[in-house]
């Protein structure tokens, strides 16, 4: 289970990353935060964003167009 | 008025038409793409005059400081993104750090690949006229011939209301669609726009074994009749690309050479698994039956490569002795070296290829917005290109 999750299903870009920014900012190292989404270049950017941040992407995966992503703060 | 009224006041937007216009005019623009790199590196705009600079949005969310200074000060600025949501939010942020040219692209590149611009290329002997539509954001060339109330549409594009319109805006009818290939990087848009207007559809037979519809048979010397007098569109075969590639001579002076030749480059013979096989059909084509044509055709392929090929008002032309003179493709030695560069040098293949091809035959049905991903990025169809 993720300490935090945010839903950001329905929203277009770039609100799902500055919504998962906001939350990430307020972990501490090691927690994870789940992030849903609905936006399809969600992939992408989610996987570039979590790179760039120096956190890591643990899983993701997608159900009936919702994209589920685990980020763990590093 | 509010701050953020403020600033989403001087935040200009820019349509694809617009930014178009402002392409074919060699205007100066700095583009700012906010796209992730790797979209980036796969496919962005470009333009003889054009200085384009790539920073992801999601390293800009807590603000646009650190790249503000490595903007233009005065020049027009253009935020890209892929769908248009990211460049207003950046687009904002560089009007409140103080910058006063900024613009967004209008529906982001989504739009931009979606985008037909139609240009005339000229006149034909019966009054009549032929106009190339360019899809500038893909690459992908197709045209419109036109004579007395009748039209034909070569090559369509799956955007078949920009066709549509154009006709009703002139009071024409399109009698004849024909694709000179069956394409694999694009999704056709000729049997659509026969079925809504009553065109006749035409394709190759060699590139339709596997079809599941009707149409008509693009043979070697069938002439296609458009308009009262006369207007012949000439079907010349001419494989390599594809097994059934067929080029059209229209009114003995435009030579539509499909996927076959274009401007600075020549058509790919992989994309239906079979380079090896096609190849020497392909250096037949360019090497002996082209070379038997008029020198002076005005050749008007279906795609191109790059933004250098664009000439004035954007159209894609060349007369065909001077691609003999300049076209890397068409000095090769020998067929033995023509064989190893073709085949040995292909850039990547286009974005769902093989999909593409079984949407062309009427074997897959996807929907409006699976057409679109499909379509994603360049079009990829000549030896040469990245």
């Amino acid at each position: 289970m993720a300490d935090i999750v945010v839903d950001t299903k329905g929203l277009a870009c770039p609100m799902p990353i500055v919504r998962a920014k906001k939350a990430l900012d307020t972990l501490k190292p090691g927690q994870t935060m789940e992030v849903l989404s609905t936006d399809k270049g969600s992939l992408q950017d989610f996987t570039a964003w979590v790179k760039q941040t120096g956190n890591e992407l643990v899983t993701h995966e997608v159900e009936n167009g919702v994209f589920k992503f685990l980020v763990k703060k590093l | 008025m509010s701050n953020l009224q403020h600033q989403q006041a001087k935040v200009k937007k820019m349509t694809a038409h617009e930014l178009t216009e402002l392409l074919f005019a060699q205007e100066e623009l700095f583009i700012l793409d906010v796209r992730n790199s790797e979209d980036y590196e796969n496919w962005h705009i470009e333009g003889h005059r054009v200085k384009s600079f790539n920073v992801p949005y999601f390293e800009l969310i807590d603000g646009v400081e650190e790249i503000v200074g490595k903007l233009p000060g005065k020049q027009k600025i253009l935020v890209v993104c892929a769908k248009e949501g990211s460049s207003v939010f950046v687009a904002e942020q560089l009007a409140e750090a103080g910058l006063d040219n900024v613009y967004y692209l209008q529906g982001g590149m989504k739009e931009w690949s979606e985008h037909l611009e139609p240009v005339k290329v000229g006149d034909l002997r019966d009054g009549g006229e032929i106009y190339q539509f360019v899809r500038i954001g893909k690459g992908c060339l197709s045209y419109m011939i036109v004579s007395g109330q009748e039209a034909a549409v070569v090559d369509s594009v799956r955007l078949t209301d920009v066709y549509e319109a154009f006709a009703k805006e002139r009071s024409l009818t399109i009698t004849h669609t024909i694709d000179t290939h069956l394409h694999a990087d694009h999704i056709s848009g000729g049997r659509k726009l026969a079925k809504s207007t009553g065109a006749t559809y035409w394709l190759p037979e060699k590139d339709a074994e596997e079809v599941t519809f009707a149409y008509e048979k693009l043979e070697e010397g069938k002439v296609i009749q458009v308009g009262t007098t006369s207007i012949s569109i000439l079907p010349i075969y001419s494989p390599g690309h594809t097994i059934g590639s067929t080029s059209l001579l229209v009114d003995d002076t435009y030579f539509l050479t499909g996927d076959i030749l274009f401007v600075a480059s020549i058509g790919r013979p992989d994309l239906a698994g079979k380079a090896e096989d096609w190849v020497g059909d392909l250096h037949d084509t360019l090497y002996n039956r082209y070379q038997d044509l008029s020198k002076e055709l005005l050749v008007l392929p279906a795609h191109f490569g790059s933004h250098a090929e664009l000439g004035p008002d954007g159209v894609v032309s060349a007369r065909l002795g001077d691609l003999y003179r300049d076209n890397p493709g068409l000095n090769i030695a020998s067929e033995a070296e023509f064989r190893r560069v073709v085949t040995g040098q292909l850039p990547p293949q286009p974005n769902a290829y093989q999909e593409i091809r079984q949407v062309n035959m009427g074997r897959l049905q996807p929907d409006e917005e699976e057409q679109r991903e499909m379509e994603t990025g360049p079009n990829r169809c000549a030896v040469h290109d990245k």
